[in-house]
């Protein structure tokens, strides 16, 4: 498996750390309720197919990534910094 | 009793009347029923668990008005695809008890299910290669004597006499010891769901192959039953017990799980003769093998590391599982490589599994089980089978609560790594 850093281009999956769903970028207001952060803590739709992942380029430019990975087939279809898919 | 188990059950003498008679009284080890309008009870899933569950169902509570609905065929899914090792040594109040309770069943299981699982106690050794590590099993297997159950504390020369074969002068992790539960081993992974399987058949439990489930009905917050695509079923009561398609299933009933899907990949060798008597693991390379009583060497590393639904890992995962084996074990370079494959497996956030009911009226979840579900098959299936017979919790697994991972509280985080989905 290839990602395609938008700093460095296509490189092996072995340069990179994986943190798991994107969703760690939707963070609760600090005073949420206690359902609100076990959702964004521990619960996931997981469901096959495509899925926005978070990665990081540590064998890299060091860069957080989205990268949007089909988890049936593994194809990549898209990679963005989280700086800028945060915007 | 005694004479119909000599005449259709499995026995010496007839093993050896077959023999003698070219082996054709042999009858299907289960019927091939027909899904019925209403069921008691419907398990979704025909694995290990869910074909465990239906057994304990019939026997310990005379429940049989049972179906499991089995998507592809019975044993197909991961409870075929494992490394099949089966132990008590974990550590946790909540997973100690629950572990050492379906290892107890397990000794039991041969006789209680009529078959033979080729249930194997050859002992694992856990190596460690640090004075920390050192420690760290010094105080597992104290926790494991606790239990009741059986722990020694090896030292390099002990490891040596066992295991003359691994390689004592590596320096990247020099083995310091082992940890021996001589208890632990392996049991043939196949003959465990068929065992289940004949058994709950016998006792008139429905195992519907080939009947996916599509969805289910749910009606003023209680479930009615389920959509197949052989129809639908009605159910007082519904299981889930679906290993790594978890949260799939529980999206039907609009819930969501605390499961990440990941892949698990394993592989063996051709077959050799006998040279490999235990389980060994090398957690610090990653690595663990045994080898199969049709000689092959089984053995697997980490999880792939990335959210996956494919039945095949990559190769990066395989290649470092085969470096770790050639670091621990020079001799197994010799032996050429037959099949790789891989299972889709529910990771929880704490590494450890969910065992309960659910805020829907008759519903119940069994997941979560990681890579470490295959040895929890008889106690799965035991204390699901109470839970859904009783709606109480069975008191080892009392702890397999789904509210843990919400109030923080009894999380079961056996590896000390945190409660991260991305750590397990
Ligand atoms: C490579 C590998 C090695 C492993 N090694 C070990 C080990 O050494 N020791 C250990 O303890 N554990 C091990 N495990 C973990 C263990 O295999 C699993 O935790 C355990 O088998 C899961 O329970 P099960 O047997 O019921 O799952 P499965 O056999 O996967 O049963 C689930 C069933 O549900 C069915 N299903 C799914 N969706 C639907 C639907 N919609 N409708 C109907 N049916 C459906 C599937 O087809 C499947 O048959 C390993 C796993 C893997 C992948
Ligand atoms: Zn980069």
């Amino acid at each position: 498996m290839r990602l395609p850093c938008p700093i460095c281009g296509e490189r092996d999956r072995r340069e990179f750390y994986y943190q798991g769903a994107a969703v760690a970028l939707n963070r609760p207001a600090p005073d949420a309720d206690a359902a609100e952060w076990e959702d964004y803590v521990h619960l996931r739709d997981n469901q096959p197919g495509d899925l926005d992942e978070l990665w990081s380029h540590d064998a890299g430019c060091g860069a957080w990534l989205v990268v949007t990975r089909n988890t049936v087939t593994h194809a990549v279809s898209g990679a963005k910094l989280v700086s800028e898919a945060a915007r | 009793m005694g004479f119909d188990r000599l005449t259709k059950g499995f026995s010496g003498l007839r093993v050896l009347k077959e023999g003698l008679t070219g082996n054709k009284g042999w009858t299907p080890h289960w019927r091939d029923p027909a899904p019925k309008p209403e069921y008691d009870i419907i398990i979704i899933g025909g694995g290990g668990h869910g074909l465990a569950t239906a057994h304990y169902l019939a026997s310990q509570h005379g429940i049989t008005n049972v179906a499991v609905l089995e998507k592809g065929y019975l044993g197909g899914g991961n409870v075929g695809r494992n490394t099949t090792i089966v132990r008590a040594n974990y550590m946790l109040p909540g997973n100690s008890e629950f572990y050492s309770h379906s290892l107890k069943l397990w000794e039991g299981l041969e006789e209680d299910l009529n078959y033979n699982v080729m249930h194997s106690q050859r002992g694992i050794i856990n190596l460690f290669h640090s004075d920390g590590q050192r420690d760290a099993y010094a105080r597992r297997g104290n926790q494991m004597i606790a239990q009741g159950d059986d722990a020694i504390l090896l030292d390099r020369a002990g490891v040596q006499k066992e295991l003359p074969y691994l390689d004592f002068d590596q320096t990247r992790f020099p083995i310091y010891g082992g940890l021996y539960h001589k208890r632990g081993g392996t049991a043939r992974h196949d003959a465990v769901a068929w065992g289940f399987a004949r058994s709950a058949d016998s006792r008139g439990v429905d195992l519907i192959q080939q009947c996916e489930v599509t969805g289910i009905d749910i009606e003023n917050g209680a479930v009615r039953g389920v959509q197949t695509t052989r129809g639908a079923i009605r159910a007082k009561k519904i299981g889930i017990v679906v290993a790594g398609r978890s949260s799939q299933v529980a999206a039907m009933a609009g819930m969501r799980l605390p499961i990440e899907s990941h892949i698990l990949q394993a592989f063996v060798t051709e077959g050799l003769k006998p040279c490999i008597d235990h389980v060994v693991t090398y957690g610090s390379g990653h690595f663990y093998i045994s080898q199969s009583d049709k000689g092959g060497l089984v053995f697997g590393g980490d999880l792939d590391m990335y959210s996956s639904y494919a039945s095949r890992g990559n190769l990066p995962t395989a290649e470092h599982v085969v470096e770790a084996a050639m670091t621990l074990m020079p001799m197994i370079g010799k032996a050429r490589m037959l099949r790789s494959w891989g299972g889709i497996m529910d990771m929880s956030p704490d590494g450890s599994p969910v065992i309960d009911r659910t805020h829907i009226d008759g519903l119940y979840v069994n997941c979560g089980w990681c890579y470490g579900g295959f040895k929890a098959t008889p106690g799965s299936g035991h204390t699901f089978a109470h839970l859904l017979a009783t709606d109480a919790p069975h008191p080892v697994a009392a702890r397999h609560r789904l509210d843990r991972f919400r109030t923080g509280r009894g999380i079961l985080d056996e590896e000390a790594t945190g409660s991260q989905h991305n750590l397990h």
